[in-house]
């Protein structure tokens, strides 16, 4: 079968699976599903671009996704005017000496002799510099978290539109993933993978700790929405109208007392579908953007020399390509993709929730979506989101669905079969380790593999 | 005099929360990277499902462990645990071996790279922490038993009259005296017996090795049998110490990567090493030194802040760090290791 | 009937033939060595006789024994054995521990082997605690050699021992090789000092583009004037 009927039927067979949740569970799931599946395409494209066109193992997909979900915070919540008044200058103080220590260590690592001189001077650095940092710092920090502890507590943000956060997610995660890549990309393969994982863990641990950033562990709720809220619209009455339209079917059968009753939870049910088509019409042409660019970025000299990078290290770079430096471009740019879908996550939560962040759910799953759907091809990333998303969410209910009939034959109240259905919803880790273990024993290309091209 | 109950005050706040936590937290990483070294320096590849096998071999031993105790059976004032460990090992080892010859033997004879192996290694720990999460649970797991203490801080500031307590947990000094006697044991194996050293040679030349008449099945097998016994052992200790949560042992893998890494990987003196390194760094630069201050200063230098250099729920940051630095400065490790 | 015989070998490692079609072998108590200019697949004849690639065409037979379906560790187990070119020590290992590698298959007492080493190469016997890695190029060579002796093989194959040494250690190497065939062991060895490894060859074969193109005692060839105009430099 050729690739592109693969893909049209691959995709059928998505949107089958959609519509019988749809059907079976009801619309309103289905649509959440087909949201989350559209940012985990766009995650998955993020790594793809890493490993699938470059072999640059990134396992701290988590780390720049809470980046892009930090950054929907800093943009859309209002600035705590207060809070500022309080600290700028010492915060403006700590950031001084904070460049300051960075700068003047690097500049004593390049400046001086190697030795003890060099080694001393720039330990000393950075204790004093870190110590006035902290000097500094510290009651900043103490005073801005004084401030209506309960409800804020932190400095705000920009007070911008959400949709910005999404642009924005992506320049702090491309920023960061400068930093990480300067330093790991030199190395091995798979000491950037552990660096990698590391750098995730330390972004969730500033994220959970720093309360004058995000409100930590506090979270923050309520983030505004670039879409219209269901309260607003069930009492619009251009909604209302629309919904009498549609339904006038249904409703015209029935009589004026129950009509009104009707409409109200047609109109209710209406609400949230339509709140969810606006979000799916935003993302969606956020992943047509990204897939576009992607398959464009692909298919140019760029594109070509990036795979020939990834096939054969030694021979590009004794060719002159620069290797290390396209490495940092496409380390960059997945990471800013990966940056956007947190952006777009949390927009979609309406809140940010560091606890929320799991290296198996964000990192692993990402992973396992991209070798999945076939590691090398965008439309094989998108379909691998797509559909190892339906499966995590789906692997639940039928799981537990199983258990239920697997242990029928037992008590109800027999403590075995309580213990299973209780902990039936933990086999879709093994499940989606099993698919992962499958796929790359006996379809190592993925389910649409990587198309080779003929020059 | 006062000067003297000071200064021995203080020393006894660094022993009681630097130097015993360090030690045992120390002998922990370091059994745990020993397993990612081996399986490193036979295999070549990096193992992210060790923390989940560690895991893995914990659980049984605590369900064994609670059998044991609904059946009355005890060792006493050591933990029932200890009993335990021989099921949770067998198991472990079972588990491993069933995982190589399942996924990893087939890359292995296909001569794959390795970040293959790496991420058949994550299908791995999915599907163990799936396990692990479905027979268990989630949720924080108690299991220890018997004495708590070796020394508690209430007897010794009664035997001492130092206003400053030392209290040993029982938990850690058997960490301790394990570690030793465990890593005695791998370097005896390693140096002193035919297997141990075939292990060697084909971790320094694998081709010269074949050359040698070394059987790669056999070197392989050996190498996992070890790894599961060191990882159970590992991970019993740490969940004695602290507790039993599956999840935490998914976040042990970066300290102890850190901790093999920074050593010199595939070197098994560097584990050790590294995961003191880590284990000291950890704790020292989270520890609120104010007390300590406290005593040595006088009065009117008192320290104002608790003079804490990060707050805890920064020690991952530490050990990354140390590592970041470490791979900058000598990508081979404190001793050198393999560079692949 | 030789010792080991490899007759008519063709094959390569997967892509074209570097074999086609050449036959080498050796005898017991006797110096064989392989000459020829660069990609003449003279390495990979030695390699095809360990049964480190896949043969085509013609087979391999030690002791009159058909051996070419045998793995390169049976081959081993057989008698056989091979001293690569590079990584030919375990360089975190001590020379006692190398050759106690050498003579992993071997269930008897090594210590009388050893001692019979000690004295093939003094040097070792001084060196013997010390890291193979730590060690100079040449003695490095010799545990390489020792470590494959230690196995008391009736074949002992080189591949370029002299090679990256000075002249004055490639002598004292040659003048060891020369002691080790007093012992009864056959030696096939790899060359590219090709003068000096036919001077002390009992016989020769120049390989070029994987065949044979002269098979002669090493003094024979020593003399041949095409031999010496082609491959010797004159």
């Amino acid at each position: 079968m050729s690739n592109d009927r693969k893909t049209w039927l691959a995709f059928g067979v998505i949107a089958v699976l959609l519509a019988i949740i749809g059907f079976a569970q009801s619309w309103n799931v289905s649509l959440g599903i087909l949201n989350l599946c559209i940012i985990s395409a766009v995650m998955a494209l993020g790594v793809n671009m890493q490993w699938g066109y470059a072999g640059l193992l990134n396992v701290g997909v988590m780390g720049f996704a809470a980046l892009g979900g930090v950054s929907a915070v800093l943009v859309s919540q209002a600035p705590i005017a207060e809070a500022w008044e309080a600290s700028w200058g010492r915060l403006l103080l700590a950031a001084i000496s904070f460049i300051a220590t960075i700068l003047v260590s690097v500049l004593c690592y390049r400046k001086l002799v190697p030795g003890r001189m060099r080694g001393l001077g720039i330990t000393l650095t950075i204790v004093v510099g870190l110590a006035l940092t902290r000097w500094s710092f510290d009651p900043a920090v103490a005073s801005i978290e004084a401030i209506e502890p309960a409800k804020t507590g932190f400095l705000g943000g920009m007070g911008l539109p959400i949709i910005f956060s999404w642009l924005f997610g992506g320049v702090v995660a491309a920023g960061i993933a400068w930093c990480i890549g300067k330093v790991a990309l030199g190395l091995r393969a798979d000491y950037l993978a552990i660096a990698t994982l590391g750098i995730s863990e330390i972004i969730i641990a500033v994220l959970k700790n720093e309360d004058w950033l995000a409100r930590g562990v506090k979270n923050v709720t309520g983030l505004s929405r670039p879409v219209p809220y269901e309260i607003d619209l069930q009492s619009s009455s251009w909604f209302i109208e629309a919904v009498r339209w549609w339904r006038s079917g249904a409703l015209a059968a029935a009589d004026d007392v129950a009509q009104q009753a009707m409409l109200k939870q047609f109109v209710i049910d209406a609400s949230s579908i339509f709140v969810k088509l606006c979000y799916t019409g935003l993302f969606a042409a956020v992943l047509a953007l990204v897939l576009l660019l992607s398959v464009k970025a692909l298919d140019s000299p760029w594109g070509r020399m990036m795979r020939a990078i990834r096939d054969n290290e030694i021979a590009a770079g004794a060719m002159g390509k620069d290797v290390t430096r396209r490495h940092l471009e496409i380390f960059i740019i997945g990471s800013a993709v990966i940056g956007i879908a947190g952006a777009m996550l949390t927009t979609l939560d309406g809140q940010f929730t560091p606890t929320s962040y799991q290296p198996l759910r964000f990192t692993f799953l990402i992973w396992v979506m991209v070798i999945v759907g076939g590691s090398g091809n965008n439309m094989g990333s998108v379909l691998g989101g797509f559909l190892i998303w339906i499966v995590w969410i789906e692997a639940e209910p039928v799981g537990v669905w199983l258990m239920q009939v697997g242990t029928g034959w037992l008590d109800e109240s027999n403590v075995l079969r309580l213990h299973l259905l209780e902990n039936a919803q933990h086999m879709r880790l093994f499940f989606m380790g099993l698919v992962l273990l499958l796929v790359m024993r006996f379809s190592p290309g993925g389910i649409l593999p990587e198309v080779v091209r003929k020059q | 005099m006062e000067a003297v109950t000071d200064l021995v005050n203080a020393v006894v706040l660094l022993l009681n929360f630097v130097i015993v936590p360090g030690l045992s937290y120390g002998s922990q990483l370091a059994l745990g990277a020993l397993g990612i070294t081996l399986v490193f320096g036979i295999l070549r590849f990096a193992n992210f499902a060790h923390g989940d096998t560690m895991a893995f071999g914990t659980m049984i031993t605590v369900l064994v462990t609670w059998w044991l105790q609904s059946k009355g059976i005890s060792l006493g004032p050591l933990p029932t645990a200890l009993l335990a460990l021989p099921a949770g090992i067998l198991l472990t080892i079972a588990l491993v071996v069933i995982t190589d010859r399942s996924v990893y033997r087939y890359y292995r004879h296909a001569k794959a790279v390795p970040v293959t192996f790496m991420i058949a290694s994550m299908g791995v720990m999915f599907m163990s922490n799936g396990i692990v999460r479905f027979v268990i649970g989630p949720n924080d797991q108690r299991f220890l038993d018997g004495e708590r203490f070796i020394v508690s801080a209430r007897e010794f500031k009664a035997a001492t009259g130092l206003s400053e307590g030392l209290s040993i947990k029982l938990s850690q000094g058997l960490t301790i005296v394990i570690a030793i006697i465990l890593v005695a044991l791998l370097f005896w194996f390693l140096h002193k017996t035919r297997t141990g050293k075939a292990m060697r040679a084909y971790s320094d030349n694998e081709d010269l090795a074949l050359l040698s008449g070394v059987d790669p099945d056999r070197i392989v097998l050996v190498t996992w049998i070890i790894t599961a016994i060191l990882a159970t052992i590992a991970g019993t200790l740490y969940g004695l110490d602290k507790s039993f949560k599956p999840f935490t042992y998914l976040q042990l893998l970066l300290p102890m990567f850190a901790a093999a890494i920074v050593g010199g990987i595939g070197n098994p003196i560097g584990a050790i090493v590294g995961g003191y390194v880590i284990a000291f760094s950890e704790v020292m630069v989270t520890y609120a030194y104010k007390k300590v201050f406290v005593y040595l200063l006088p009065q009117s230098l008192e320290p104002e802040g608790l003079l804490q250099l990060l707050s805890t729920d920064y020690k991952f940051a530490v050990s990354f760090v140390i590592l970041v630095l470490v791979l900058l400065v000598r990508p081979t490790g404190i001793l050198r290791g393999k560079l692949l | 009937m030789s010792f080991l015989n490899g007759e008519n070998m063709v094959g390569g490692y997967g892509g074209a033939d570097i074999l086609k079609g050449c036959s080498i072998d050796v005898n017991e108590g006797e110096i064989a060595v392989i000459v020829g200019p660069n990609g003449a697949g003279k390495s990979t004849a030695m390699r095809a006789l360990l049964g480190m690639l896949e043969m085509k065409e013609g087979m391999v037979s030690f002791r009159g024994r058909d051996i070419s379906k045998l793995s390169p560790q049976d081959r081993i187990a057989e008698g056989i054995a091979f001293v690569p070119q590079t990584s030919n020590v375990f360089t975190s290992m001590t020379v006692f521990e190398n050759l106690e590698m050498g003579a992993f298959l071997r269930d008897d007492d090594i210590s009388e082997t050893i001692e019979q080493i000690y004295q093939l190469f003094p040097i070792l016997a001084d060196k013997k605690d010390q890291l193979a890695g730590e060690l100079s190029g040449g003695q490095r060579q010799q545990v390489a050699v020792a470590r494959a002796l230690m196995s008391q093989p009736a074949v002992l194959m080189l591949d370029e021992p002299t090679a990256g040494v000075s002249p004055i250690v490639m002598d004292e190497l040659f003048d060891r090789i020369l002691e080790v065939r007093q012992t009864g062991v056959a030696v096939l060895m790899v060359e590219q000092n090709a003068r000096q490894a036919l001077d002390i060859a009992d016989r020769g074969f120049v390989l070029v583009i994987g065949e044979n193109r002269h098979t002669d005692s090493g003094a024979a060839l020593l003399a041949d004037p095409e031999v010496r105009r082609s491959f010797l430099g004159g």
